[in-house]
C-alpha cells in the first residue's frame, strides 16, 4: 500500500515545502490518530485485565473448591467445544450465502432494485438478538423438526445426525442456522461494499475481451475483494463466537462434547453459559464464569491468528 | 431522483411522528395507566392501607426473577399511592441480588434461597446491616407445577418415586407399568418421555430438587442445587422457556411456576394418602407446617427462614413450592431510606399486597399465621 | 510499492477461456431463466405429489436445484459452454439469495404480526410507572435513543481516527498489534463487555452504580471494532493516485486525509457506522447488568437507571405475570419499534450514501 512516506527524501521534501505551520497541523492530527489507536488498545487491555483478575481465583482454585466439584479444564472444555462448533457451523452456512447475496446485489440485480435489496438485507442486522432467540424457538425449531427426524432416519449412521431427534427443535443445528442468519448481513455488507468498488476499468476490460458476466466476476471482482471478504467473515465469526442471548434462549443445554447436531443434549457455548448462570451465581461461581470468558477471549485470539495467517498466504501481492 | 425524494419525505414523516410521541407523553399519570383498571379506586378503597404520610425518596432492590412480576405489581401500586417515591427492582437473579445487597449497592434484595453460610453470605449480610439488624422474611410463595403435554390425558397421578424416576431418566416411556399402576383407567400412549428442565441456574430447580431428595431419597441422590444435575434431557431457559418447550413436544414433562402453566396439564402428586394439586392455598399451608431453621437464622431476631418440610403427609397440602424472601436491614444510613423501605415492605406483605401479587403473578398469599410473624419482623425497621 | 491490481487480470490463469468457442453461438430467449425456473418448479412439484411428499418449501428447494441444471443444459446446447456456465452460476447465485431472504421474510413477518398487536398510542406515550398491567414503552424508546446516541458519539470518532491511523500513518508493531487486536475485540461476548463496563464504573464510583452512560460504554466496546474494520476496508480502497495528486499539489497530509480521503470514503464510512449501530441497538445482555431496570422516564444518561427497548422486551417476555398475552404483545411491539428505528436510520444513511457516493474510475 503506497502512501506518502515521510521517511523518504522525496516525502520529506514535499512535507518541508508545505511550511512550518502546516507541519504542526500534521503533527496534531497524527497525534490524535495515535491517541485513538492507543485508546483502543487500552480498552482492550482493560477488558483483558478485567478477565484475568476476576477469573484468576477460579483458575487457581482446586477442583474441590470449585462449585461443580470438577477441575476448571473439565468444566470449560465442553463449553469451548460448543462455542467452536456453533461458530464453525454458522460460518460454513453464512459465508458462501453472504458472498452470493453480495454478488447478486452488486452485479446481477437491476440497479434500482439493488438499492432496496441492500437496505432489506441490512435490516437483518437490526433485529435484536432476543428476537432471533424467540424466532428460533417458535418458528425455526418446529419447522426443522420433520427435517431432523428424516435426517435421523436416513443418515443416522453419520455421527452428526445420530439423534434421537429433538421434539422441540432446539438443537445445535438450529443454533448454527440462527447464528448464520445473524452474521449474514455483516459479512454481506462488507462484501457488497468491496465488490461494488471494484475498479470499473478492470471489469470493463474483461467484458471488452468477451468475458461473460460470471467470468468477469471470477477474474476481476473476486480477486479484488477476496481478502476483504475474509475480513468480513472474521467479523462475522467474532459475532458468532460471542453471541449470548440468542443461544441462551434457544439451545437445549444438557450435554457434553458431542458432534450430534440434532439431539436435545447439546454442549453450551461459553457466552450463553455465562448469561444463563451469572444471575444466580455468587462468590467463586462468578469468578469461574469470568474465567470461561477469558478462555473465549483466548479462543478468539487463536482463530484470528489463524485467519490472519491464511489471508496473508493467499493475498494477491 | 424521485425515489430519494420519497425516501426523504417518508423519513421526515416518521421522525415527526416519533418526536411528537416522545414529547407529548410523560410519566403515566394514574389515569392513563392500564386499560380499564381503576387502580386509583383500588388503592383508595382498598381498606386503609394508604399511609398517613406519603413516603418519598428513591430506593433500589434487586434479585429473584421469580418474584419479579410480583415486585413489578407492588412497585406500580405503591408508586401510585406515593407519588414521591421511586422504587426500582432489577431481576438480576437471586445470587446477584444477594451480592448487591451485601455490597451495599441496593437497599433490599429478593432471594429464592435464604442467606446461608455457604459462601459466608449470612455473616456478610449481618455485617452490612450491623449485628441484629438484618431482616429476612418470606414474601412470595409459589407452587411449582409438574406440567405435561399428553393430549387426551386429563389427569395424571404421580408418586414422588415415579416422579423422581422420570426426571432421573430411569423411566423412559409413558406406558411404563409403574406409571400405569397409579393411573388406572387412563390411556397412556406409547411415547418417549422427554423431561424438560431449566438450563439456567434457578431457585425453581433448587426447590424442586430439594423436594425430590427429601421425598424420594432412595432414587434421587443428586446434590440439591440451582443447577439441574441430570444430563441428556431437554433444557430451556426461564419459566417461559420450560412452558414453551413442554407445549412444543408431545410426551414432554417439566417443572415450572404453576401459574404460568396455561393450557398444559398439571400432575397430581401423592402426599400421604391424597393426590394433591398445585393450588395456592395448598402451597401456602406448607410453611405453616414447617419449622424455622436455626442454621439459617443464627439467632437474628428478624430473620425468618424455614426448613421446608417436603415430606409432610398432611392433607390439603402441596409440598413442591418455591419460597422467596425479602432481605433488608432494620437500620439504614438515612432515616428517609429506612422509612421508605419499611413502607414498601409493609405494603408487600400486607393482605392487600399479597392479593395483588396473587392476581398479577399467580402466587399464594401468605397465610394469616405467617403474616403475623412477618409483620412483627418488618415492624422492627426504624 | 505493491503492484497495482491490474496485474491480476494479466495473470489470469486461463486466457483461453476468452477465446473458446463451442456450441452453436445462438442466444436463449429473454424469458429463458424464468421459464427454466417455473418449469423446474412444476416438475419438482409433480414428482413430490406423486411420491406423496408435497410441501411448498421442498418444492422450492428442489425446483431451484433442478432449474440450475436445466438452464445449464438448455444453454449449453444453444449458446455454448461458457455461456451455459454463466447462466447456471447466475441461477445458483439467485437461488442462494432467495434462500437467504427466506429467514428475513419469516422474521419480519413474525415481528410485524406479533408486534402489531401491541402497538397503540399508549405504547408510545406512557411509561410503565404506576401500571400493573398495561403501560407503555415511552421510557424505553427514549432510553434506547439516548444510550445509542451516546455510544455512537463515543465510538465513531475513536473508531474512524483509529482506522485512519492504521491506514494512513501506521507502520510497524503498533499497527500490526492494532489490526490483530481489533479482530480479537469483535469476539468479546456482549455480556463480558457489560460486566467490564460495570466493573470499571464500580472501581471509580462505588458499587451499585447504574447509569445510562455505562451502557453506552459497554456498547461502544462492541461497536468500535466493527466501525474500525469497515472503515479500514473502505479507506484501503481509496486509490493512491488521489492521495498522490493531493500531495503533489503541496497539501499537507492531514488535509489530504480530511479533504480527499474521507470524502471519497464517506459513503462507505456511513455504511460501517450504520452496521455497527444496528448491531448494538438490539443488545440486551450488557445493558441488563449496567443500566438497570426502571419504570420511569429518565433523560439523563449520567444519573440513575435508564430503561431501553431491548431490556424492556426481554423483561416483558421473561416475567409476564398473569396477563401473559399483553406482556408478550408489548415485548414484540418493542422489538418492532427497534426495527423501525433502525430502518429509519438506514434510510437516512442511504440518502447520504447516494448523495455522496463517488465512484472510482
Amino acid at each position: 500500500m503506497a502512501h506518502l512516506d515521510t521517511t523518504t527524501n522525496a516525502g520529506q521534501l514535499l512535507a518541508a515545502a508545505s511550511g512550518g505551520r502546516r507541519r504542526q497541523g500534521d503533527r496534531i492530527f497524527s497525534n490524535i490518530a495515535v491517541i485513538a489507536a492507543v485508546t483502543i488498545l487500552a480498552l482492550l487491555a482493560g477488558v483483558a485485565i478485567f478477565l484475568v483478575t476476576e477469573g484468576l481465583p477460579a483458575l487457581t482454585a482446586s477442583s474441590s473448591e470449585l462449585p461443580k466439584g470438577e477441575s476448571f479444564l473439565s468444566y470449560v472444555a465442553p463449553l469451548a467445544f460448543g462455542t467452536c462448533l456453533a461458530g464453525v457451523l454458522a460460518m460454513v452456512i453464512a459465508v458462501p450465502l453472504a458472498v452470493a447475496v453480495a454478488l447478486f446485489i452488486t452485479h446481477i440485480a437491476p440497479a434500482r432494485l439493488a438499492l432496496w435489496l441492500g437496505f432489506v438485507v441490512d435490516l437483518l442486522a437490526a433485529i435484536p438478538s432476543i428476537i432471533y432467540g424467540l424466532w428460533g424457538i417458535f418458528v425455526l425449531g418446529p419447522a426443522v423438526v420433520p427435517a431432523m427426524k428424516w435426517l435421523e432416519a436416513k443418515l443416522g449412521f453419520i455421527p452428526i445426525f445420530e439423534g434421537p431427534a429433538s421434539i422441540t427443535g432446539r438443537t445445535m443445528l438450529v443454533v448454527g442456522l440462527v447464528l448464520a442468519v445473524m452474521i449474514l448481513p455483516i459479512v454481506s455488507a462488507v462484501a457488497r461494499e468491496v465488490f461494488s468498488q471494484t475498479p470499473r476499468k478492470l471489469q470493463e476490460g474483461a467484458q471488452a475481451l468477451g468475458a461473460t458476466r460470471w467470468e468477469m466476476i471470477k477474474t476481476t471482482v473476486w480477486p479484488f475483494g477476496r481478502s476483504s471478504v475474509m475480513s468480513g467473515a472474521m467479523l462475522g465469526l467474532g459475532r458468532a463466537l460471542g453471541e449470548t442471548m440468542a443461544v441462551a434462549i434457544i439451545l437445549s443445554v444438557s450435554g457434553g462434547v458431542s458432534f450430534n447436531l440434532i439431539s436435545q443434549a447439546n454442549p453450551s457455548t461459553i457466552a450463553a453459559n455465562i448469561a444463563l448462570n451469572f444471575p444466580e451465581s455468587s462468590g467463586l461461581a462468578i469468578n469461574l464464569l469470568i474465567a470461561t470468558g477469558l478462555v473465549l477471549f483466548v479462543i478468539t485470539l487463536g482463530t484470528n491468528f489463524l485467519a490472519r495467517w491464511i489471508i496473508s498466504r493467499s493475498e494477491v501481492k | 431522483m424521485s425515489s430519494s425524494k420519497w425516501l426523504a419525505v417518508f423519513a421526515a414523516a416518521c421522525v415527526l411522528v416519533l418526536g411528537l410521541a416522545a414529547c407529548g407523553g410523560g410519566d403515566s399519570s394514574s389515569s392513563s395507566s392500564s386499560a380499564g383498571e381503576s387502580s386509583e379506586t383500588e388503592s383508595g378503597g382498598g381498606g386503609g392501607e394508604a399511609p398517613s404520610t406519603e413516603a418519598s425518596g428513591e430506593i433500589a432492590g434487586a434479585g429473584s426473577t421469580a418474584q419479579e412480576a410480583a415486585q413489578k405489581a407492588w412497585i406500580a401500586e405503591f408508586e401510585n399511592a406515593n407519588s414521591g417515591a421511586t422504587i426500582s427492582y432489577d431481576g438480576v437473579g437471586s445470587g446477584g441480588g444477594r451480592e448487591k445487597f451485601i455490597a451495599g449497592a441496593t437497599a433490599f434484595a429478593g432471594s429464592d434461597t435464604p442467606l446461608s453460610e455457604d459462601e459466608g453470605e449470612l455473616g456478610k449480610a449481618i455485617k452490612r446491616c450491623g449485628p441484629g439488624e438484618l431482616i429476612e422474611v418470606p414474601d412470595y410463595i409459589s407452587p411449582i407445577g409438574i406440567v405435561y403435554n399428553l393430549p387426551g390425558v386429563e389427569e395424571l397421578k404421580l408418586t414422588p418415586e415415579t416422579l423422581a424416576k422420570i426426571f432421573n431418566q430411569e423411566i423412559e416411556n409413558w406406558n411404563d407399568p409403574e406409571i400405569e399402576k397409579e393411573n388406572e383407567g387412563v390411556e397412556l400412549p406409547d411415547t418417549r418421555i422427554v423431561p424438560v428442565n431449566r438450563s439456567d441456574e434457578s431457585g425453581t430447580t433448587e426447590n424442586f430438587t430439594d423436594y425430590l431428595s427429601q421425598a424420594a431419597p432412595s432414587i434421587w441422590k443428586h446434590e440439591v442445587s440451582g443447577e439441574w444435575p441430570v444430563k441428556g434431557g431437554e433444557a430451556a431457559s426461564g419459566t417461559s422457556g420450560v412452558i414453551e418447550a413442554v407445549s412444543a413436544g408431545e410426551g414432554a414433562i417439566g417443572y415450572a411456576d404453576a401459574s404460568q402453566a396455561g393450557e398444559l396439564g398439571k400432575a397430581l402428586i401423592q402426599v400421604g394418602s391424597d393426590w394433591a394439586e398445585p393450588s395456592p392455598e395448598a402451597a401456602a399451608k406448607v410453611l405453616d407446617l414447617s419449622k424455622e431453621d436455626p442454621e439459617l437464622e443464627k439467632g437474628q431476631k428478624n430473620v425468618i427462614a424455614f426448613e421446608i418440610d417436603r415430606k409432610t403427609e398432611a392433607s390439603g397440602v402441596y409440598p413442591i413450592i418455591l419460597v422467596s424472601s425479602l432481605i433488608g436491614c432494620t437500620k439504614y444510613k438515612s432515616a428517609d431510606e429506612a422509612a421508605l423501605v419499611k413502607a414498601y415492605f409493609e405494603y408487600a406483605i400486607s393482605p392487600e399486597g399479597q392479593e395483588l401479587a396473587a392476581e398479577a403473578a399467580g402466587s399464594a398469599p401468605l397465610s394469616s399465621q405467617l403474616t403475623k410473624k412477618v409483620e412483627a419482623a418488618v415492624g422492627a425497621i426504624e | 510499492m505493491t503492484p497495482p491490481p491490474d496485474s491480476s487480470v494479466a495473470e489470469a490463469p486461463d486466457r483461453s477461456i476468452f477465446t473458446q468457442e463451442t456450441g452453436a453461438g445462438g442466444t436463449l430467449p429473454k424469458w429463458a431463466p424464468w421459464g427454466a425456473f417455473v418449469g423446474s418448479l412444476v416438475f419438482a412439484g409433480a414428482v413430490e405429489a406423486a411420491l406423496g411428499w408435497f410441501t411448498i418449501a421442498l418444492m422450492l428447494v428442489f425446483g431451484a436445484l433442478i432449474a440450475i441444471f436445466a438452464i445449464y443444459a438448455w444453454s449449453r446446447t444453444v449458446e455454448g459452454r461458457r455461456h451455459a456456465k454463466d447462466r447456471a452460476v447466475t441461477m445458483a447465485i439467485a437461488t442462494a439469495f432467495g434462500v437467504s431472504m427466506a429467514p428475513l421474510i419469516s422474521l419480519l413477518y413474525e415481528v410485524i404480526k406479533r408486534g402489531a398487536a401491541g402497538i397503540n398510542w399508549e405504547f408510545f406515550t406512557t411509561t410503565s410507572r404506576g401500571a400493573i398491567t398495561g403501560g407503555g414503552a415511552e421510557h424505553a424508546i427514549v432510553g434506547t435513543l439516548i444510550i445509542t446516541a451516546c455510544a455512537v458519539v463515543i465510538s465513531v470518532p475513536i473508531g474512524i481516527m483509529a482506522a485512519i491511523y492504521m491506514n494512513e500513518y501506521g507502520r510497524g508493531p503498533l499497527r500490526r498489534a492494532l489490526t490483530f487486536f481489533v479482530d480479537v475485540m469483535t469476539g468479546i461476548p456482549s455480556i463480558v463487555a457489560g460486566l467490564f463496563a460495570y466493573a470499571l464504573f464500580e472501581l471509580f464510583l462505588g458499587p451499585g452504580i447504574q447509569m445510562g452512560i455505562m451502557g453506552s460504554l459497554a456498547l461502544s466496546v462492541l461497536m468500535i471494532p466493527i466501525v474500525i474494520r469497515s472503515a479500514e476496508e473502505v479507506l484501503k480502497i481509496v486509490p493512491d493516485h488521489l492521495r498522490e495528486a493531493s500531495y503533489a499539489l503541496g497539501t499537507p497530509k492531514w488535509k489530504t486525509i480530511v479533504k480527499v480521503v474521507l470524502p471519497t470514503a464517506f459513503a462507505g464510512l456511513v455504511t460501517g457506522v450504520m452496521l455497527a449501530t444496528a448491531r448494538i441497538i438490539g443488545e440486551t445482555a450488557p445493558l441488563l447488568v449496567t443500566t438497570g431496570v426502571v419504570t420511569s422516564l429518565n433523560t439523563n444518561p449520567f444519573d440513575g437507571r435508564m430503561q431501553n427497548l431491548a431490556v424492556y422486551a426481554y423483561n416483558e417476555y421473561r416475567s409476564p405475570g398473569v396477563m401473559k398475552q399483553a406482556s408478550y404483545d408489548r415485548a414484540w411491539a418493542a422489538a418492532l419499534t427497534l426495527i423501525v428505528i433502525v430502518m429509519l436510520l438506514n434510510v437516512v444513511a442511504r440518502l447520504v450514501y447516494r448523495r455522496y457516493k463517488t465512484e472510482i474510475r
